[in-house]
């Protein structure tokens, strides 16, 4: 099996008091996107910052591409793109100047695809301007133009989308969706949950510098939800009560509607037929697969699954 | 050291203080004034004050001047001989004064700028290395003050020529002492002040506070900068030359000291979080 790109193994980092990380474990494997979930303070920048070695740590050890960032940085940071959560432009330089800048730090002379990198993003008309007159979704494209110059490996996003509009909104995504494509490594940080879900291949809900739960949406989803959930819906909701008599029910609650657990969808076809047969006159039959916001807050109350 | 790296950001931090005209017109004007406007106007008023209490009490201050210095003081008449002193003595310690303030101006806001912007996150996860990061921004804190000093004491050479020299029988200014004053005593200065002002400029939270902190470390340095400069262009027997290597030697530690200063976690403002 290929060697995870980010490994860390019980990583603790304290600032003052405030523990930002406490025995934090991460293993990314190359390729995929992952999400760290998790509300402010959780230790998701702390956690970026760790990984690209600005931020030393007191106990537990960390692999970026095999080697410690701490001490091989340079070869470390050079695979990587980061997006920090304040853009962190150079307002009286240009948009321009902004991206050469990077170019040459990060070895691209001055013949860097620059054009290329703001076309990518939709600023290439805005790259002679100072950095001081863009619009916010300016400055996070221009921030993610940087981040991909220099063509990372691995792609550190760190709340990419706060503040944003809509559409610079989805060129985020739709550059997290292209890098996992191209077969890149992502790291995303978020607490919007909508911005992680159908983009992530992993998810690690974290909260007070822990890691609470990680795996793949689905995974976590029969973790915490190991039969199907059903959603029924019928003209008389009181006759969905009848649903409790059927063998293939593990659980049942209403609210309303019914929500119904089932082993497998295969037993969805005689739920049905056998509640017709009951008399129940259903108008909504939807099997449910649980969001990662469910997820999230189901992650979160209980801490850990049974 | 990729200087590759250390240039980019030099170079990156001139041309950001080149858009900043709020920064370097003040600076421009102060080169101005201590180069151009005062040493003129002083010069003018001696030339036609004529024998009044002025000259007589430069006249004083040259008896109490090393006897070498007071053989080396050209001119007929008192005037003259106060115009002399005045442009090769008395203004010598404002070659100091002004790429100090500049520097330190500057370098003050170096690094707690990166900071405040958020910029410092950039550089923290880009490849530079500490010691490219500190060093670019050590020499973009010199250049721009030692260069400004450079073209003010061409200037200053004009003036003084122009005004004083048809009396001592032609160009006489820069002085030997003045070339290793501008060369080899006003360098070593700036670089050390700046090794203080850098560790300050990682240290503190906001660049306001960087820029009081450093005022008053700086200030005994100018002052000592100020005593030596006049005592290089005084002293006898290479002592411009001694002074210079002192300060050198002071200035080469500090900066291996202050390259330490500059860690990532300091252009992340990690080291204030708590």
């Amino acid at each position: 099996m290929a060697e995870p790109v980010v490994q860390l193994s019980g990583v603790t980092r304290r600032f003052g008091q405030v523990v930002a990380l406490h025995d934090f474990s991460l293993e990314v494997p190359a390729g995929t996107v992952t999400a760290l979930l998790g509300p402010n303070g959780a230790g998701k920048t702390t956690t970026v910052r760790v990984v690209t070695g600005g931020l030393r740590t007191e106990v537990g050890t960390v692999r970026v591409f095999g080697l410690d960032p701490l001490r091989h940085g340079e070869q470390v940071r050079e695979r990587c793109g980061v997006v920090s959560a304040k853009p962190a432009l150079y307002d009286r330089l240009s948009g321009f100047d902004n991206l050469l800048y990077s170019a040459r730090l990060y070895g691209l002379g001055n013949t860097g695809p620059i054009e290329q990198a703001a076309a990518r993003f939709g600023i290439e008309h805005a790259l002679g301007y100072k950095v001081g007159t863009y619009s916010t979704g300016m400055k996070t494209r221009l921030a993610l133009a940087r981040a991909v110059l220099h063509d990372p490996e691995l792609l550190l996003l760190d709340e990419p989308t706060a503040g944003l509009d809509p559409e610079s909104s989805r060129a985020v995504l739709q550059l997290i969706d292209e890098m996992a494509g191209g077969g890149k490594t992502v790291v995303l940080c978020t607490h919007l949950l909508l911005e992680a879900e159908g983009l992530a291949d992993q998810v690690v809900v974290m909260d007070q510098g822990t890691d609470l739960i990680a795996g793949s949406p689905g995974e976590l989803a029969r973790r915490f939800w190991p039969d199907l959930v059903v959603l029924l819906d019928a003209e008389d909701r009181e006759t969905l009560e009848r649903a409790r008599d059927f063998d293939g029910v593990s659980a049942f609650e209403r609210n309303g509607h019914a929500v119904v657990q089932v082993p497998e969808l295969s037993v969805v076809p005689d739920l049905v037929e056998f509640l017709t047969k009951q008399g129940v006159r259903l108008t909504r039959v939807e099997p449910h697969v649980p969001t990662l916001e469910e997820l999230y807050f189901a992650v979160r109350q209980r801490r850990r699954p049974v | 050291m990729n200087t590759s790296r250390m240039f980019t950001v030099l170079r990156t931090d001139l041309k950001q203080l080149r858009q900043s005209r709020d920064f370097w017109i003040p600076m421009l004007i102060l080169a101005g004034l201590f180069f151009i406007v005062f040493p003129t106007i002083l010069l003018l008023a001696v030339e036609r004050a004529g024998q009044i209490d002025l000259v007589r009490q430069i006249g004083e201050t040259l008896d109490v001047l090393p006897r070498q210095v007071q053989e080396a003081v050209q001119g007929d008449t008192p005037e003259v001989r106060a115009q002399y002193a005045m442009a090769v003595y008395l203004f010598a310690p404002l070659a100091v004064v002004v790429p100090l303030t500049i520097s330190t101006a500057i370098g003050a806001n170096t690094i707690v700028g990166e900071r405040e912007r958020g910029t410092g996150e950039f550089l923290a996860h880009s490849p530079a290395s500490e010691r490219e990061i500190y060093i670019g921004k050590l020499i973009a804190s010199i250049l721009p003050g030692y260069a400004a000093t450079l073209v003010g004491f061409g200037i200053y050479a004009l003036i003084v020529n122009t005004i004083v020299g048809p009396d001592v029988g032609g160009w006489f200014f820069p002085t030997p002492q003045w070339w290793v004053l501008m060369l080899w005593v006003v360098p070593p200065f700036i670089a050390l002040a700046l090794s203080v002002v850098l560790r300050i400029s990682a240290r503190v939270r906001s660049a306001t506070a960087a820029q009081q902190a450093s005022g008053l470390v700086t200030l005994p340095l100018i002052l000592v900068a100020y005593g030596q400069s006049s005592g290089s262009l005084l002293g006898v027997g290479g002592g411009g030359f001694w002074i210079g290597l002192v300060a050198w030697i002071g200035a080469i530690w500090g900066l291996a000291r202050g390259a330490r200063s500059v860690s990532r976690e300091r252009l992340l403002g990690a080291d204030h979080r708590a």
